[in-house]
């Protein structure tokens, strides 16, 4: 394998009929990093992450992936990548110790008994070795279906959303299990919907209708945004609420509890806005930080208006 | 780029899977068991039909005007057709058991001189009974024409000889299945029916149900090469069909009393190359269909022709050319010939071979559609 980056692809892009899928997407992606991919239902992380895989054929485009060409290298690809996809794909008709055999056979591994043997250790799953993969819960599902992309030993993790419906408690373990991979050496490369999660990336690349529309790391994103942000709080703030999208210089109005995010590009017009505000007496108002949540919001109405 | 090489640990891992999944899917394992029974109680009894233009053969060693006139008489009403005249006993074997004729006419020596002296010469019709419904009107035809049927000639001195019961003395001679059984026919039959039917099925959904499950795209993700996936997916079921056949055989030995003549070991060899046609098929299948549903329909689009074109339902040779045409397209034709010729014929393997040859070109044309077909992407 050669150079930094693990994945580099250029230009690359799918069409579905009409619909443009992905856009000519670019992206670089370090070794050791956690790469976080995100965007909302329909952007194109999963057709991305297909392509990288070699599960769909590019119709423009060029890269890389582990050194090898993705147009052209799928097979050598496969074999070094461990790729967890959106849905629950082990066999539920098969046990949690037949799915993991299956894979290391798939893979060629040398004896792949004491392989499984090992990997239903590792995750506390010796116990229920016999059941069906199809009877676990969703926070073992997703365990055992990280455990079974890591049977070959991969040297990049792809994974499709791979905590969607699982519970806080879970994610956070299946998080720290990802950092430590990353700590070896592993890179990951993981779309989610989650904030949290965004925020435990080294980098991000964010995707609306096909189209990068960011990449960098979350201050780099949050500065990229070019946002001012201004956090509302006290008893007025419901009734301002609907008053406040109307006005010169609000992009977006966000709740967060008993609290409105007010963000928007222009600062000048959104600080006018903000100071005719000033006087009530049952609003406190303080210009803050903008969150990775408010940018992503804000790179989305954009989005939408380019649209 | 260097091309991934065949891994016999791979297809051993594919195929391991597929069993254990077999297994444990309880109703396509009750599938397989309870086709044959259902269909071998349902199928008890075949369809009428009166087909013609059946395929006949003459030994002819009097060529006179007498047996001119028979063979025309014969020929007029419309059951046979006479493709061949031979000169030899043992050709006549090799017709029968070959399945090419179904009735062959020996005309004797002296039968003209006979018939002149009123000693009423034997005409011989040899009759291949396997197949009781095919062969029925054509033989009532012959019983009728044959008293009348050299009345023309009678003239002068010979008129005495239409008095009744007629010049000719007619003997029929039914080869096979003397007591005309229908179900010698059908029960071998049946078991190239039920291979059919079950075989297509289960493979056809193999794929769709991976893509319904979600794991396709997991078995797509890994390096997995196509021919692996289609062995792999096809094994189980071969000895599946092995089941079935064991059940047919020993329905047919118990409840129907049919007689095995031929060669087990035959039979065996036959059946494995005609359950793997039908499983290639059904993987063929299942790489053009996106669901179960699809698949189904498709394999019963399939299934259709087969049963109704491929002498099963209806006698093959009494078919239009077209309908035969086709016929000859589907496995099942093909096979039904073979059993048919093994268990009741006592046919060798070079009887067979004539049918065995069309089994290999298509299970070569289906394999490669199907190997051309899938492709690794979800494209």
């Amino acid at each position: 394998m050669t150079g930094e980056f693990v994945i580099d692809i250029r230009n690359l892009t799918k069409r579905f009929g009409e619909l443009v899928a992905v856009d000519h997407v670019a992206l670089k992606v370090r070794r050791g990093e956690v790469f976080g991919f995100l965007g909302p239902n329909g952007s194109g992380k999963t057709t991305t992450i297909r392509m990288i895989c070699g599960l769909l054929t590019p119709d423009e485009g060029e890269g890389t992936c582990l050194g090898y060409d993705v147009l052209t290298q799928s097979a050598e690809i496969q074999r070094r990548i461990g790729y967890m996809t959106q849905k629950f794909s082990l066999y539920e008709d098969l046990s949690i110790q037949e799915n993991l055999l299956f894979i290391a056979r798939m893979y060629q591994m040398k004896d792949p008994a004491a392989l499984v043997e090992d990997t239903l250790d590792r995750l506390a799953l010796t116990a229920r070795r016999r059941q069906l993969a199809g009877n676990l819960s969703g926070g073992w599902k997703q365990r055992l279906a990280l455990g079974a992309c890591m049977l070959h030993e991969p040297d990049l993790l792809l994974l499709d959303e791979p905590t969607a419906g699982v519970d806080p408690k879970a994610r956070r373990d299946f998080w720290d299990q990802i950092h430590l991979l990353a700590t070896s050496g592993i890179t990951v490369l993981v779309s989610t919907h989650y904030m949290d999660e965004a925020e435990r990336c080294h980098r991000l690349a964010y995707l609306a209708n096909g189209r990068l529309l960011a990449t960098g790391t979350g201050p780099e994103l949050i500065e990229q945004s070019g946002l001012a942000t201004w956090r509302l709080a006290g008893s007025g703030v419901e009734a301002v609420s609907d008053q406040l999208k109307a006005m010169p210089g609000v992009e977006t109005v966000t709740a967060f509890g008993t609290r409105l995010h007010i963000s928007g590009a222009d600062h000048a017009a959104l600080e006018k806005t903000i100071a005719s505000l000033r006087g009530r007496a049952d609003l406190t108002m303080e210009q803050v930080q903008p969150g990775l949540e408010d940018v992503f919001i804000h790179f989305l109405s954009d989005a939408k208006e380019a649209a | 780029m260097a091309r991934p090489r065949f891994s016999l640990t791979r297809l051993a891992g594919m195929i391991r899977k597929e069993f254990i999944q077999l297994q444990r899917d309880r109703l396509t394992f009750a599938m397989l068991i309870g086709i044959p029974m259902m269909q071998l109680i349902l199928f008890g009894y075949a369809i009428n039909a009166d087909p013609k233009y059946l395929p006949a053969a003459i030994v002819q060693a009097d060529d006179s005007e007498f047996s001119r006139s028979y063979l025309q008489a014969l020929e007029n009403t419309g059951y046979f057709n006479f493709i061949a005249r031979v000169e030899r006993r043992e050709e006549v074997e090799h017709m029968f058991t070959a399945g090419e004729v179904l009735f062959v006419i020996t005309i004797p020596e002296d039968f003209s001189r006979s018939l002149v002296r009123g000693e009423r010469p034997a005409i011989l019709l040899e009759v291949d009974a396997t197949d009781p419904i095919a062969i029925g009107p054509a033989i009532a035809a012959v019983q009728t024409v044959t008293p009348a049927a050299l009345n023309r000639d009678m003239e002068g001195v010979l008129q005495d000889l239409k008095a009744q019961p007629g010049p000719i003395d007619l003997r029929i001679h039914r080869r096979y299945n003397p007591e005309n059984i229908t179900q010698y026919n059908t029960v071998p039959g049946l078991i190239g029916v039920i291979l059919t039917l079950t075989l297509v099925m289960v493979t056809a959904i193999a794929l769709a149900r991976e893509r319904e499950r979600g794991t396709l795209e997991y078995l797509y993700s890994m390096p997995l090469l196509p021919v692996e996936v289609m062995i792999g997916k096809i094994t189980p079921f071969i000895v599946g069909a092995y089941i079935q056949v064991t059940i047919v055989l020993i329905a047919a030995r118990v409840l129907f009393h049919v007689p095995i003549l031929g060669s087990l070991w035959l039979l065996s060899l036959a059946l494995i190359l005609f359950i793997i046609v039908n499983l290639a098929i059904g993987f063929t299948l299942s790489t053009i269909v996106k669901t179960q549903l699809q698949a189904s329909q498709m394999a019963t689009f399939f299934f259709l022709p087969s049963i109704l074109l491929s002498g099963f339902v209806f006698p093959f040779k009494g078919m239009p050319v077209w309908a035969q045409f086709i016929g000859e397209a589907l496995p099942l034709t093909h096979f039904l010939r073979i059993v048919r010729g093994i268990m009741l014929k006592d046919a060798a393997a070079a009887d067979i071979w004539p049918h065995i040859w069309p089994l290999m070109v298509i299970l070569l044309v289906v394999s490669t559609v199907a190997l051309k077909r899938y492709r690794a992407t979800l494209d």
